[in-house]
């Protein structure tokens, strides 16, 4: 048998740090990239006799993810201890959910290939992240920042629904940006903030039984994820093929040999030993409360959509590439908002600010400049003050360097000519010093024109009004 | 007239009428605590110095008219398991010898608040493991009533230091007994405040959900009177109660007639000391001639509650002392090659016998497999007891019993055999199990001239009443003005 008479079940345990601005048991900042251990406390140190106080906005942003991934929300809730020893675990034990997540039996849509396909969602808990072991630059073994320790995280566990790693792919971009959406997560993956686990096992099409599956912890990219199933896929394959049994392990996906290695000595099978924290108490939610969240949850991708073609008159595809990420959309709209031309704004993000993401390797909401530089960009091609062909260095600088547009064309002498004497001056000098084409075009050869109107845009660095370039061409040339 | 013989209500007293200074109670006690703690060894840190310089700043504070507190330059003694910033806060272990707390526990800066004075941090059953303080880490303190037996425990260091006016009074903490069994073999008041009374932050975790804060004190007045310093809803502990505050000395009635007093026939069966039972007799005596109404009841369920709490204590336990682990802070062992050793060995050599032996009970109670039968099954056991104890509450106002089986035994007479120690929390445990207020005071003493407890078991948060039952009962009694503890040898 071969690859193809196989079939692939990935299930996902995504973990989303949540934007609050304080941690989920005591009052230090979440804020990323600080100095070692300088966003830390007695608290989220453990040290002896110190005690949890739950935050309550950690309550009401898995309430948000749970509603907007059509969970039910539970009621009656409660906070469970996870023990095990790690240095960066401050406790030796991480305070989860066990039995009675928030949030439960939902599912988001996702297309692939045009075609929709729900995928289940398990439940949703919150519990805290862990600090961050780094590698000790002065001498032996590890420094431990405790920074993270506490942060907040909701885990979204999916059902194992998805059949290939392109389902994996849209699974996670959708989640991503409902998260985005309603705001309760940044998801910059670059910085650890939306990572999962990945579940993957094999077995022969028309099974019922779901194979024996391995996980993949902590991946925090798209690309390798993609790649990780890709391989563990026909890993697991090659194994069965051989006549061995896949190993139920964790493994840890090494993205410059592009292979998974085994990660846990199986003789260490960890007992968390579970049970209630004792420090906190049972989480009561009214019907009221849910209620409220559900009614303030901000407009949702679909709901964007349907009015980026029906008010906007977008086309189908761009609604769903602007909607596919929160930054695109909210660029889109404010930058829309201001210069009042939709469909250019549109055509930038969809064309030349995607490819240089793309290029770059970067996310939408890494996009270095504002909405506002974005519609003056816009707003001075339409003005005719630039050329588009301008607007495109004038975009490659607001990525270099971001600032207003309208500087950056007075700093490099960018502002188009539009004054008649001097685009009729450039004209006629083109004119004079191309004889031979002239007589062509008089002799009927139209596609001259342009080569002309290219010379002069040479002659100009390409500052002058091209529309204006053309009808002088036109008129100078009948005489 | 002899300083240290004082309640503190005495002391306020006669410093209110200016018979008294602050310095001169600071110093009383000082000498008091370098004369007599060398055959007492109540305290693991003393903090004299720097009481008697702070009771010059308070002195002078006070006769500037800058403070007014009425509490202002009382001296107290904190058991060693209470945050106090800048102070070594060891809980009694190896583990945590050099640990300076970086914050003040919550009560901590209540008592800071009232400008109280600490003269030392008491002596302890390792993190609060034990029920004669004989498990500390550095030294094994004495009863003062007789210093070849143990003061109890584990707040033992605590009651001795109240017993042999080292302090005024004294905080302690109590999971299955330890405020109440010390009190009661040291002839002192010991009051464990209602599961939430007091907050918890700051206390180092034995088992969370049995853990509270409590006094000990020489008299009703003076507990009333300290636990209206450390009563309170405190933000930073989730289980603490949001109760309206209360002057629990307004309470102190001296009146009971009509009060009705439910006695457990259980504890006074089997393997309780016949000279506590004739003790306990006589009090229900003196109850009835008071106008108090005592009627017997069955609390049959009190024989599971030592179990089930054994469970869930050490089950807590096994998770709240993860943290002590040898990376962030306390003893790391000098032996290691790996994570692991550092791990193996800072905890092995750390911790002493009777903590380890309570991590692996709790370990073992919490592992997949055997968390149904062990720590759930516990956890039902400790709701019938709730139950049981509302019920009994439908019609009586307090539950008497004795604080322990017997009175204090020999150092080293029990410490080879935990079952037997264990036993000795038996009339204790179940108020911690259930959450209510228990008070232990003195109602009598043995043939040896021991001092024997009565256990006053409220309702939650209705201190007022068990407080007013044993101060009605110690107007009648006057325990103090017959026995004293001698600190003999």
């Amino acid at each position: 048998m071969s690859i193809e008479d196989y079939e692939t079940v990935i299930g996902l345990e995504v973990h989303a740090e949540l934007s609050t601005k304080t941690k989920i048991f005591c009052k230090c900042p979440t804020k990323f990239g600080a100095e070692p251990n300088t966003q830390v406390c007695p608290i989220c140190m453990a040290m002896p006799g110190t005690l949890p106080v739950l935050n309550e906005k950690v309550v009401e942003y898995a309430v948000k993810a749970g509603i907007s991934t059509n969970c039910e929300i539970e009621r009656d809730s409660k906070n469970d201890r996870k023990n095990y020893f790690y240095p960066d675990l401050p406790k030796a034990y991480q305070i989860s959910q066990y039995d009675k997540p928030l949030c439960k039996g939902g599912f988001i849509e996702i297309n692939v290939n045009g075609e929709n396909k729900k995928i289940g969602i398990t439940r949703i808990h919150i519990e805290e992240d862990a600090g961050k072991l780094n590698h000790n630059e002065f001498g032996q073994g590890s420094l431990v920042d405790l920074n993270r320790a506490g942060v907040p995280l909701i885990e979204i566990v999916s059902e194992p629904d998805m059949r290939s790693s392109e389902e994996v792919d849209a699974y996670l971009k959708k989640l991503k940006s409902i998260l985005e959406y309603i705001e309760v997560s940044d998801c910059k993956m670059q910085e650890g903030s939306y990572r999962a686990d990945v579940n993957v096992s094999v077995r022969k099409k028309g099974d019922t039984e779901f194979g024996t599956r391995t996980e993949m912890k902590n991946m925090n990219s798209f690309r390798s994820i993609v790649r990780a199933i890709e391989y563990e896929r026909a890993r697991q394959v090659e194994v069965i093929e051989n006549g061995g049994k896949v190993e139920q392990e964790t493994l840890r996906w090494d993205d410059v040999s592009g292979k998974t290695f085994s990660m846990r000595d199986k003789e260490d099978a960890q007992d968390y030993r579970y049970f209630p924290d004792p420090d906190l108490v049972a989480i009561r939610l009214s019907d009221e409360y849910i209620e409220n969240i559900r009614k303030n949850l901000p407009e949702m991708p679909e709901s964007r959509k349907d009015r980026y073609i029906n008010e906007l008159g977008l086309s189908e595809k761009d609604a769903n590439f602007l909607t596919s990420s929160k930054a695109y959309s909210d660029m889109f709209e404010k930058a829309g908002e201001i210069c009042k031309n939709y469909k250019a704004v549109c055509n930038w993000l969809n064309s030349d600010i995607a490819r240089i993401l793309n290029e770059k390797e970067q996310e939408p909401d890494q996009i270095p400049f504002s909405a506002e530089n974005l519609a003056e960009l816009v707003k001075l091609i339409d003005d005719g003050v630039i050329s588009s062909s301008i607007g495109k260095k004038v975009l490659d600088e607001l990525f270099a360097n971001p600032r207003s547009p309208k500087q950056i064309i007075e700093e490099k002498g960018w502002v188009q000519i539009s004054d008649e004497n001097a685009i009729k001056e450039v004209v006629l000098k083109v004119i004079k010093e191309n004889e031979e084409s002239v007589l062509d075009y008089k002799a009927g050869k139209d596609r001259v024109l342009g080569f002309l109107v290219g010379q002069a845009m040479k002659e100009t660095k390409g500052k002058a009004n091209p529309k204006m370039l053309n009808e002088m061409f036109i008129e100078e040339l009948k005489k | 007239m002899d300083i240290t013989e004082l309640t503190v209500h005495e002391l306020q007293e006669k410093l209110k009428n200016k018979e008294l200074t602050v310095t001169e109670i600071t110093k009383a006690y000082v000498n008091r605590i370098n004369e007599k703690e060398k055959d007492v060894q109540a305290f693991i840190t003393l903090t004299t110095d720097d009481a008697i310089k702070q009771s010059k700043e308070i002195e002078d504070k006070i006769n500037k008219k800058e403070i007014s507190g009425d509490l202002a330059g009382i001296p107290i003694g904190i058991k060693d398991n209470i945050c106090k910033k800048g102070v070594k806060t060891t809980a009694a272990s190896k583990m945590l010898e050099n640990f300076v707390s970086p914050y003040n526990a919550t009560v901590m800066e209540k008592i800071n608040n009232e400008n109280l004075i600490t003269l030392g941090k008491t002596n302890m059953d390792e993190f609060a493991m034990g029920s004669s303080t004989e498990t500390s880490y550095f030294k094994k303190t004495k009863n003062p009533w007789d210093l070849n037996r143990v003061p109890g425990g584990s707040s033992g260091g605590s009651a001795a230091a109240v017993a042999s006016n080292m302090v005024p009074w004294a905080l302690g903490s109590d999971t299955g007994g330890s405020i109440r069994q010390p009190a009661g073999f040291c002839g002192v008041v010991g009051l464990k405040p209602t599961y939430g009374l007091v907050s918890r932050f700051g206390l180092i975790a034995f088992a969370s959900s049995l853990d509270q804060i409590g006094t000990f004190t020489k008299d009703i007045k003076d507990t009333a009177i300290l636990l209206n310093v450390i009563a309170g809803h405190d933000e930073k502990d989730s289980t603490s109660a949001n109760v309206e505050e209360k002057d629990y000395t307004k309470c102190l009635k001296n009146d009971v007639k009509g009060l009705k007093i439910a006695v457990p026939k259980e504890f006074f069966g089997e393997g309780i000391n016949e000279e506590v039972k004739d003790a306990l007799e006589k009090a229900i005596e003196k109850y009835k001639e008071l106008g108090a109404k005592v009627e017997e009841v069955s609390l049959d369920i009190a024989n599971y509650a030592l179990a089930a709490y054994y469970i869930i204590a050490c089950a807590e336990a096994s998770s709240n002392l993860g943290r002590f682990d040898g990376i962030r802070y306390g003893y790391r062992t000098p032996n290691y090659t790996n994570l692991k050793d550092i791990y193996v060995n800072s905890r092995s050599e750390g911790f002493g016998d009777e903590v380890k032996r309570r991590i692996i009970l709790g370990t073992y109670v919490l592992s997949s497999g055997y968390y149904d039968a062990y720590y759930k099954k516990a956890q039902k056991v400790r709701t019938l007891v709730k139950n049981k104890f509302d019920e009994i509450f439908k019609n009586y106002d307090v539950i008497l019993t004795p604080t322990s089986p017997t009175t204090a035994f020999k150092i080293g007479e029990k410490s080879d055999n935990p079952l037997e120690m264990y036993l000795s929390d038996i009339c204790t445990v179940s108020v911690n199990i259930a959450g209510l207020p228990g008070l232990s005071m003195p109602c009598g003493v043995d043939k040896n001239g021991l001092p024997i407890g009565m256990q006053l078991i409220g309702k939650h948060f209705d201190e007022e009443t068990i407080l007013n039952a044993g101060y009605t009962y110690e107007q009648a009694t006057k325990f103090r003005e017959k026995y004293k503890a001698e600190l003999k040898k």
